[in-house]
């Protein structure tokens, strides 16, 4: 079976459909009675068969294709959510040590009148502002600079949400002279170090140690159609098979979907997506988002903070298998 | 004949070896005795954790522990149960970690020791949960951490699992912390990726043995992300402790009583 490239293969006949939808709403407006009522049966017979082949494809993806859907550019990206998610937001720019990284947003913001401190990796939806975000792949700075917002947050009594959506961390020479392993590691520690709630979230790719270094919480979610992974499955494959282009089987070996997350234990529960996926309505995929943070966030809130920081030990503690 | 030619060979490979960097023929018991670090070039060849631990802490000392448990292949990953058997057939050890208690100077020390040799020393459920133990070990008695670190990264073999023990282990660095353990990772030849990324980087002090490769990406992939030139000595020892990311460099037979004195110095909260 030959694997789709990008997930426009499969999703190219719904655009058209629904290009060819728009046309027929326009035409129904000027229409006679009579033709009218024609072209809302055609409207209505191809929204089935659109909404068909919907829930076939999307409650069947594999692996792979789920890979493709979490890369998906129409995706809504952490600021797309925090935009939707939260009032008030007020970015904080900068580690205080070196610079400035837009592969990683965050700062103060409240969340239906909660302050909160909420942070994520951020994509660029054109060349200019993906060059901008490094492609959300965080150097050392962008990780000093989640550890400062996130001992800010402690200071304050802040909640912390974390949007977790990466390819991985930035693999350069200039990031290796900054540090990137040590940056990593001390964001981790401070998330471990911290007396409050923390709720993290994968919204699209969580991409090894550079998702990892901003996605330890209280509680972890995913969202429906998005990966976690070791490694990225192109590069996993390159390793095992000495093939890049295996990355479909390594997806499948590497079992790093959200479902296969939650049957092993290692997150806290999946957050449903529209139908069809978040980039078929990005407003709706907010608000099933808002809904699951609120709940994550709610027993959070009743428990002492040393007590959070006790638990999130436990939490991580406990994960692992062995015979 | 064909015998005799065979037994004279086998007297060769016993009494020589060649240097792996700079192919000196060189003799075995000076190398043995030189804790097989070449004499001509100085390098550090790599160890098994068996030999590190002798080279290291008081003779005798050592009392293994975390051995009633093992690797699984839970995720019935591609050729993962063959590798592991392999392993475990070359090295004589369940997994990549041998991990216990010591002495230095009769002074106990909960340590741990990777092994390269076990799929390159990589970090899946079981020497996350080895190096875990001996962290918490550690801040239970209050006494210092060792850690000799040689690792290509995470375990694929074992996906998110594997992910998650370098936050499992980071949290178990902080657990230290928090009572007053010091812990000390000591890098050898390779220390890479998802290892040098979580509770390694993040020790109170970071001893290297000379020229080990110590790095976050693979070589190779730094190098295509880049179009500026890549200094000859990238992701060494040297290069790392020049950018600050390492204490010391300390050559293998000074390392027994570098630890020894680091641990009687910082000792630990009593």
């Amino acid at each position: 079976m030959t694997q789709p490239k990008s997930w426009k293969e499969w999703e190219k006949p719904l655009i058209e459909l629904d290009e060819a939808l728009a046309k027929l709403r326009e035409r129904s407006v000027t229409a006679t009675e009579e033709e009218r009522h024609k072209i809302d049966e055609t409207i209505k017979a191809s929204e089935q068969r659109r909404d068909k082949y919907i829930e076939k494809k999307y409650a069947n993806l594999t692996p792979w294709e789920k890979v493709l859907v979490a890369r998906a550019e129409p995706r809504p990206y952490t600021l797309d959510y925090i935009n939707a998610l939260f009032t008030n937001f007020i970015e904080l720019q900068g580690d205080r040590l070196f610079g400035q990284d837009h592969a990683i947003v965050g700062g103060p913001a409240a969340l239906d009148g909660q302050p909160v401190m909420v942070l994520g990796h951020q994509k660029g939806r054109n060349i200019q502002e993906r060059q901008m975000r490094n492609f959300a792949m965080s150097k050392p700075e962008g990780y000093r600079k989640a550890i400062r917002l996130f001992q800010m947050a402690d200071r304050f009594s802040m909640p912390i949400i974390t949007l977790v959506d990466t390819p991985a961390a930035d693999p350069g020479v200039e990031s290796e002279s900054r540090g990137i392993s040590e940056a990593i590691a001390d964001s981790m520690l401070a998330m471990f170090e911290v007396k409050v709630p923390i709720v993290s979230v994968v919204i699209g790719e969580g991409g090894s140690g550079g998702a990892i270094g901003i996605g330890i919480g209280n509680t972890v979610l995913m969202q429906e159609h998005s990966v976690y992974s070791v490694i990225p499955p192109e590069g996993c494959a390159a390793i095992l098979w000495r093939d890049a282009s295996l990355g479909p089987e390594a997806s499948a070996a590497l079992r790093l979907t959200a479902q296969h997350a939650l049957e092993m234990s290692l997150i806290d529960g999946i957050i449903p997506e529209p139908f069809g996926g978040a980039h078929r309505d990005p407003i709706e995929a907010a608000t099933l988002l808002k809904e699951a943070v609120q709940k994550a966030l709610k027993p959070l809130l009743k428990q002492k903070p040393d007590a959070l920081k006790a638990a999130r030990y436990s939490r991580y503690r406990a994960l692992g298998k062995i015979g | 004949m064909r015998l005799g030619v065979r037994r004279r060979e086998q007297r060769f490979q016993d009494a020589f070896l060649q240097c792996a960097s700079c192919r000196k023929t060189l003799f075995r018991r000076e190398f043995d005795q030189g804790m097989m670090v070449c004499p001509n070039c100085g390098h550090h060849h790599r160890l098994n954790a068996k030999t590190r631990i002798e080279y290291t802490f008081d003779e005798g000392s050592f009392v293994e522990e975390d051995t009633d448990i093992q690797s699984v292949d839970t995720l019935s990953f591609p050729d993962y149960q063959s590798k592991l058997d392999q392993a475990i057939s070359k090295t004589g050890q369940p997994d990549g970690i041998v991990s216990g208690m010591a002495k230095l100077e009769e002074n106990p020390v909960a340590v741990a020791v990777s092994d390269f040799g076990f799929m390159g020393g990589s970090m899946g459920s079981l020497a996350g949960e080895k190096i875990t133990r001996t962290l918490e070990r550690a801040a239970d008695k209050k006494i210092p951490a060792i850690v000799f670190c040689a690792s290509g990264g995470a375990r694929m073999q074992e996906g998110l699992l594997s992910l998650m023990q370098m936050a499992k282990t980071t949290a178990a660095v902080e657990r230290c912390r928090s009572v007053g353990a010091p812990f000390i990772a000591v890098f050898t030849d390779p220390t890479m990726a998802g290892v040098l990324a979580s509770y390694a980087s993040v020790a109170d002090v970071i001893l290297s043995e000379p020229r080990a490769l110590i790095g976050f990406a693979g070589t190779r992939v730094s190098k295509q992300a880049q179009v500026v030139k890549i200094p000859d000595d990238f992701q060494t020892a040297e290069w790392v402790l020049r950018h600050g990311f390492i204490d010391r460099i300390v050559p293998r037979r000074e390392m027994r009583d570098t630890l020894s004195d680091l641990c009687r110095l910082l000792g630990g909260r009593k």
